[in-house]
């Protein structure tokens, strides 16, 4: 992976996502409990931990696909609460990526992103289409353009979903286990479509496994467990110099 | 060198162990079993019906019926033949498929999707309507509600009148309709022409969304256009409302329309059953869709009805229509069972025709020949639907 | 940039009042939305107006055990109609006294059923148990050995003879539909073509049809002075018409078998019907029981059309008791209990059917 990256995120701008004192149950069970986070413009997070620890839940309710019951989330300014108002405005700002891509199997792939566009942004449709080249270009699929993603790979059909939630031109992009569901041969040309973006600026939060990735990209890594932030640091400082005693534990089981 | 190998390998195989000719021995065996069987059973069959004095072969046809057929929607009477009143029976199942598909098609999504839905009372009711539909045997739901008609609804002369120009009885139910005028003509007139701007709008619309991008609210437009033209065809006409309301006279009602308890109970019973089915399968279908779908289509920014619509529907839509048609031709089949409660469809109208011909074969064949025609063309149907819809895959 | 290090303990908090317990559930289930609110009020409505009118006539002024007279001068429902009819609706005309044998038979039948359930139990053993079962069952009906008296199959009626007709015509549709079903795949252009056709035939026609056929038309095929009794016609038409959808489904199966299968048999040097026998069939079969079932649900309820070609089956032995003057009038009641007797037999074998296709699908993992 290429080192080159801008490491510092601009001071001065407002922050991205501010996540205060947030906390999620699932009927009985505490998913989340009082999270506190702030993502600034074009900064890039990981955020690790073992499954269970609610890393998944903690991104889902950034774009409300699930729904905190204390506290405050506020995206680009705007609050997250039942306002539908609010909640559209945030996801046309906010792309995800899913584990397992969810393109939409009976559309191809040029429909696949032309349809945000088309039906949320209202842009005719040729622009539309135009637009969805330009970025299936970016993440070097565009040959694959007029085919159905039954026909795709699975590294070719995340890079299509990564391209689709571009389509959006989004402010900030989530990713949720994006290589999980991968091959091992299929991941790096994944991730290395991730880097691309990291250098253009995209502010980024990324939920994986992949350490390596981390290192060379993230400007912080979180760690999480039983549903709070236990450590976040620098990628060098967490890897190299873990403090709390949950994070070693856990490196230790992954990193061997 | 290669040749007297190739010679070694090319050996004679007796006949009888070559895979290939020992099939089609098999199947020679097999046909002359069955050929020797069919032959066996028509004879048998041939020297019975001589027997019994049985004509054969299909002048019955042009035969008078000498009966009577309670509802018809020709004209019919015991002078007309038997080929008359076939098609009347065929008719009548008709009717009956037409409007029990119609109906069950709407009452079974509702209740497909109320199981479905986030109202655990709404979705309870549901689940049990379904589970209980299911499991009891349509025939007992048949005479269930006719029986109901019989027993349990008075006579004309104290009908139920559950609201005003509906009346309820063991004759039947007898409703009101709006009297005959010829501002109806145009309505409909206008209900065709409605629907013929609808869909012009719609494809101008679509082209004007793909140059410009801007969404022409079709759905709005398109039901406000298909419900006035014809109101506003009616209130041209000064509004007239004069209804022709069923009247007793004497014993019965006169005016209005009035349906038989044959008919009613028939219908109530394959609709309700049907639907049951129904509800499973379009829940089947909304389910087949997997929950990422609808969350991916969210993440971009969708609202709920573009959801549905763009994303859900299609897909649901190919998971439901073959086992859907099945249904209907399930209801169309249950149809027969009008025999049972006294409705004159085709295979009652054939069983009273065997009752008076004795000529079983031909009744028989003709019932398994007119159900084999809605079989066959709904396969033909299903078969080319899915080719249609197959999702690409590798 | 901070770095951070969580020094609190990760507390367990309660949620919030409103989201659990009776309240959370109530606002969740119930008046989630206006629109489901609205909903919910207007079903309790129709709830309170259906149901305790219903409960009054069902149970509070229901008499459950006087003449017809009385039922008729009372305004609930009249059990009694069960209650004085209840042997001559379950067995028809089986001979009073030897009533104990369709009874005996039927507890075989449920017992044989309960303790197939578990799949653990399946072995050869049950297998022999069922012939043995079948054959005692039939004996008990038909009599004439071992010193009980024989009784003609025109006096078989009421719940034992559709269990009859559903059982029997499943036993032997099952091998028909197999060998359908295993014709239908055949490379052999001939036979396929002989199945499809048999196939499509019966599955595009109504069973009423085939009953009708079964009951008219089969004594004509026959040779001048054999006959076959009623019950036997119509056992073959249902066997006929359930083997085609038995094909139907285990061609499902057939066509989920993956090549390799096959193959590896094919190596093993097994021919056609050891492959079948030992390969293919034990692992398609299997996969299909749970539309097996559902296939036995419909036939169990078919046998109600039997009531059409004048069959005493369970449906018509209760018709028979509603024309009796003394009991004309109150089929609702009547209808009611045999539809919660059907409804009993066919929820519990869905309800098996459904545990067993959740059982089948996590032991394919």
């Amino acid at each position: 992976m290429q080192d080159a990256k801008m490491k510092e995120p601009r001071v001065s701008d407002a922050p991205m996502i501010e996540i205060t004192d947030m906390h999620k149950w699932f009927g009985e069970f505490h998913v989340l409990r009082g999270i506190d986070l702030t993502v600034k413009r074009q900064e890039r997070i990981v955020i690790c931990g073992p499954s269970g620890s609610g890393k998944s839940t903690l991104i889902r309710c950034i774009n409300r696909l699930e729904e905190h019951q204390r506290g405050k989330i506020v995206v680009d300014g705007t609050e997250l609460t039942n306002n539908i108002k609010n909640i559209e405005k945030i996801r046309a700002e906010v792309g995800m990526v899913f584990q397992h891509f969810n393109l939409f199997p009976h559309l191809t792939i040029v429909d696949n992103l032309s349809l945000g566009p088309i039906w949320v942004r209202k842009v005719p449709k040729k622009e539309a289409e135009e637009n969805a080249m330009y970025y299936l270009e970016k993440v070097h699929i565009a040959e694959q353009a007029k085919k159905y993603p039954g026909q795709l790979s699975g590294g070719q059909q995340q890079r299509v979903a990564i391209a689709r939630s571009l389509c959006m031109s989004p402010k900030v992009m989530l990713f949720d286990e994006p290589t999980s569901a991968l091959d091992p041969e299929m991941i790096k040309e994944v991730l290395d479509v991730m880097v691309e973006l990291a250098e253009e600026g995209m502010t980024m939060i990324v939920v994986t496994h992949e350490m390596g990735f981390a290192k060379s990209v993230a400007h912080r890594v979180l760690f999480m467990d039983f549903g709070q932030i236990v450590e976040a640091n620098t990628p060098e400082e967490f890897f190299d110099h873990a403090q709390h005693e949950r994070t070693k534990l856990f490196l230790s089981q992954i990193l061997h | 060198m290669a040749t007297s190998q190739n010679e070694a390998f090319i050996e004679k195989v007796p006949f009888w162990l070559d895979p290939k000719k020992r099939a089609i021995m098999f199947q020679i065996f097999i046909f002359c079993m069955v050929g020797l069987l069919a032959y066996y059973l028509v004879s048998n069959t041939m020297a019975n019906l001589q027997k019994q004095k049985i004509a054969t072969g299909w002048g019955f046809l042009n035969k008078e019926s000498s009966f009577e057929i309670g509802e018809s929607l020709i004209s019919y009477s015991a002078a007309s033949s038997y080929g008359r009143a076939l098609v009347v029976g065929a008719l009548n199942t008709l009717k009956v498929a037409f409007i029990g598909v119609v109906i069950t098609l709407i009452l079974g999504t509702v209740i497909g999707v109320a199981r479905l839905s986030s109202n655990w009372l709404i979705s309870k009711l549901a689940a049990i309507y379904i589970e209980v539909m299911q499991d009891i045997p349509v025939l007992l739901q048949l005479f269930f509600w006719y029986a109901i008609f019989y027993e349990s609804l008075p006579s004309p002369r104290q009908a139920l009148c559950p609201v005003s120009g509906l009346y309820l009885c063991n004759r039947g139910v007898a409703f009101t309709i709006p009297e005959a005028h010829p501002a109806h003509k145009y309505m409909l007139l206008a209900l065709a022409i409605g629907c013929v701007v609808v869909y012009v709008i719609r494809r101008w619309a679509k082209k004007r969304q793909d140059l410009t991008g801007k969404i022409f609210p079709i759905f709005r437009v398109g039901i406000a256009i298909i419900i006035g033209a014809p109101l506003m065809v009616w209130l041209a006409f000064g509004a007239p409302t004069a209804m022709n309301a069923p009247q007793l006279v004497g014993f019965n009602f006169k005016g209005g329309i009035t349906v038989s308890p044959e008919f009613i109970a028939l219908l109530l019973g394959l609709v309700l059953y049907t639907a049951a089915f129904v509800a499973e399968v379009v829940r089947a279908g909304i389910q087949s869709v997997s929950k990422g779908q609808r969350e991916a289509a969210m993440s971009i920014g969708l609202r709920p009805p573009l959801v549905l619509n763009l994303v859900i529907l299609p897909q649901a839509l190919r998971v439901i229509i073959p086992p859907l048609t099945s249904q209907m031709l399930n209801l169309t089949k249950n149809s027969s069972l009008a025999v049972a409660i006294g409705f004159p469809d085709f295979v009652s109208v054939a069983n009273t025709t065997i009752n008076q011909t004795g000529q079983a074969i031909e009744g028989v064949a003709l019932i398994m020949a007119v159900y084999l025609v809605f079989s066959l063309s709904t396969s033909a149907f299903m078969n080319w639907y899915n080719k249609k819809v197959k999702l690409v895959e590798r | 940039m901070e770095a951070f290090v969580q020094e609190k303990p990760a507390e367990e908090l309660k949620p919030p009042i409103t989201e659990i317990g009776v309240i959370g559930w109530i606002r969740n289930n119930l008046f989630n939305g206006w629109f489901n609110s609205i909903l919910t009020v207007v079903t309790f409505f129709v709830i309170w107006k259906i149901v305790p009118p219903f409960f009054r006539w069902a149970f509070v002024d229901s008499m459950w055990d006087t003449t017809g007279k009385a039922c008729r001068a009372g305004t609930g429902a009249c059990w009694s109609i069960i209650h004085s009819n209840f042997r001559f609706i379950i067995f028809g005309f089986f001979p009073y006294d030897q009533q104990w044998r369709p009874l005996l038979a039927m507890f075989i039948l449920f017992g044989l059923l309960f303790y197939s359930r578990d799949r653990s139990h399946w072995s050869k053993y049950l297998g022999y148990s069922w012939l043995v079962g079948l054959f005692v069952m039939g004996l008990l009906m038909k009599g004439g050995l071992f010193g009980l008296e024989s009784v003609e199959s025109t006096k078989w009626a009421g719940l034992p003879l559709t269990l009859l007709l559903s059982v029997f015509g499943l036993t032997a549709a099952y091998p028909l539909g197999v060998v359908l079903a295993l014709g239908r795949q055949s490379q052999m252009r001939g036979v396929k073509w002989l199945c499809v056709l048999y196939i499509e035939l019966i599955r595009g026609v109504p069973l009423i049809s085939l009953l009708f056929m079964s009951s008219i038309i089969f004594p004509l095929f026959l040779p001048e002075g054999i006959t076959i009794n009623k019950i036997l016609r119509a056992q073959v038409a249902i066997i006929l018409f359930t083997g085609a959808y038995i094909a139907e489904v285990v061609r499902g199966g057939l066509q989920a078998m993956s090549r390799g299968q096959y193959e590896a048999a094919e190596s093993l040097g097994l021919n056609y019907y050891l492959t079948m026998r030992l390969v293919i069939l034990p692992q398609a079969l299997k996969i299909v029981i749970p539309p097996t079932v559902s296939i036995l649900i419909s036939a169990f309820k078919d046998t109600s059309l039997v009531v059409i070609i004048a069959l005493w089956d369970l449906l018509k032995t209760t018709q028979s008791v509603l024309s009796n003057p003394q009991w004309m009038g109150f089929s609702r009641e009547a209808y009611i209990f045999i539809a919660i007797l059907y409804f009993l037999g066919c929820f519990s074998m869905s309800n098996y059917s459904r545990k067993l296709e959740k059982e089948l699908s996590a032991g394919e993992r």
